[in-house]
């Protein structure tokens, strides 16, 4: 865990704190409707859209001097995503950062879940592209707004549907739907499949922010989240045939990096800080042991 | 709307010491208690209230209110100490009927409205409806009132004073017509619990 020293010259978090009560009032909105996408005024970031400006200006709602941050991008802490936003933050709030989730109070994540397993008191911020389901099926918001308040869904299901008659199984592998509560049809963000069952009854409270559509969506702990599917197809996680390369570990979303022109390549963990905490723990796969720099 | 009588500044209480980290504080309490429905969470945020206002209902008002938000409080209190308050240091405007208000401020239970009076919001928009902040004299976990729904890991048990069996009825009803209804925050002094609309609750 690092600490920070914020700068000064900004609102704590970077956002005013009128809009910081607008955002919040959305949250707890969100929370109460699990799955409801809450229109709120997303503000111009200093970054562009599709760079997480949703989830940023959650986290700056959210954030307090409390809290200890963590940000992943596709699972990993030290891509280029993860680390602007976290060093945004630091510079913004001066709060603590980490890579160890069970360390981190907060979780701004592009694209995926910890392996590690929540806890209690977490928040996992999610950032979102385009939070409408149906968007791709119905163009028209005022249509998709009835859509849902109707539970009308058919229409996603047609799609798996045709899925099935065209590749013989649904081929929807991220941004995989899902019914929360019962009601709502939710994106959950493009999360691999794989990580869609970690959202059924988690203990922590998961936010979704997106900043170019300005919705802010969420689901709160122990909430029935399900992925669709159909009786004779039901949903089913990927699987690998070899383990990660360099931890062994068998049950977390493995990467496919190809390492040279002749098309070999390697499966590595997603997730950097479960795969070197493997690593440190003496596991090892095929091609290594030692712990990533 | 808003009551035109000028602001009684002498006698104006002061609001939060730290407005920033107070508010954020104030707004993780809210957020602990709707997203744990029937657990007591303690707002750590320190206030004066004035007449009229529970401590965690002057805190999360604090945190929550403001310009865009009408909040409706007993016609009594407007005009008065706590009304004054809210239009100071929210700059919130004071709503004379349920239907306008984002927040309603009760002093107990008995004094829930016809549901259908309240901002219930719109199928497509559920979410523009009201947050209802009732102060009770007692509220403990563990009791005859058992709730079930998101937030809940298996079943809460709590007790609340002044519940009647027309407060069950207003639960009832507002969790049948979902995704339309209120969400309820009860507070007794500084601490606070939620209700929200999706909570199931059996008596």
């Amino acid at each position: 865990m690092t600490q920070a020293e914020a700068h000064d010259g900004y609102n704590f978090a970077y956002l005013d704190e009128h809009t910081k009560r607008m955002i919040r009032r959305a949250l707890l909105k969100a929370v109460a409707i699990p799955g409801y996408q809450v229109p709120f005024g997303s503000r111009e970031m200093p970054l562009p859209y599709g760079w997480g400006t949703g989830g940023i200006q959650v986290t700056a709602a959210v954030i307090g001097r409390a809290d200890v941050l963590k940000v992943i991008d596709q699972g990993a802490d030290d891509t280029t995503n993860a680390v602007n936003i976290r060093s945004f933050f630091r510079k913004v709030t001066g709060v603590a950062t980490t890579e160890r989730t069970r360390e981190a109070t907060l979780i701004q994540t592009r694209h995926r879940i910890p392996e590690t397993p929540l806890s209690e008191g977490q928040i996992m911020v999610f950032q979102v592209p385009i939070p409408e389901p149906l968007r791709w099926l119905e163009p028209r918001e005022t249509e998709t707004r009835s859509m849902h308040a109707l539970r009308e869904y058919g229409v996603m299901h047609v799609k798996l549907y045709e899925d099935i008659v065209r590749h013989g199984r649904i081929a929807t592998t991220y941004d995989y739907p899902v019914i929360v509560n019962g009601h709502y049809l939710m994106r959950p963000s493009p999360i691999p499949k794989f990580d869609n069952p970690k959202l059924h009854r988690s203990p922590a409270l998961m936010l979704f922010g997106a900043g170019r559509e300005k919705r802010v969506y969420a689901v709160p702990p122990d909430t029935d989240v399900r992925s669709l599917d159909f009786d004779d197809h039901p949903f089913a996680i990927e699987r690998w045939d070899a383990p990660c390369a360099l931890c062994g570990a068998t049950d977390a979303y493995l990467d496919e990096i190809i390492i040279d022109d002749k098309g070999e390549r390697m499966y590595v963990c997603s997730d950097t800080e479960y795969c070197n905490d493997r690593q440190q723990a003496g596991h090892h796969g095929t091609q290594g042991g030692a712990p990533r720099a | 709307m808003n009551t035109a009588t000028e602001l009684d500044l002498a006698h104006m209480l002061p609001g939060f010491a730290d407005p920033v980290h107070d508010a954020q504080r104030g707004f993780r309490c809210v957020l602990d208690a709707l997203s744990r429905p029937g657990r007591l969470f303690d707002m750590t945020v320190d206030v004066t209230p004035p007449p009229g206002l529970a401590p965690a209902q002057c805190a999360a008002l604090l945190t929550l209110a403001d310009c865009d938000t009408p909040v409706w409080l007993e016609p009594g209190l407007r005009d008065a100490a706590a009304g004054h308050y809210l239009r100071f240091h929210c700059g919130c405007p004071l709503a004379a009927d349920f239907a306008d208000a984002h927040f309603v401020v009760l002093a107990g239970l008995g004094a829930l409205p016809q549901r259908s009076a309240l901002k219930l919001g719109d199928p497509c928009y559920p979410d523009r409806s009201a947050t209802v902040l009732v102060e009770v004299p007692e509220l403990e976990h563990g009791g005859p009132i058992r709730l079930r729904g998101p937030g809940i890991a298996d079943v809460q048990a709590i007790s609340v004073g002044g519940w009647t069996a027309r407060t069950t009825a207003f639960l009832h009803e507002n969790r049948a017509a979902f995704p339309l209804g209120v969400d309820l925050l009860l507070s007794c002094g500084g601490r606070l619990m939620g209700l929200p609309r999706t909570t199931i609750v059996e008596v």
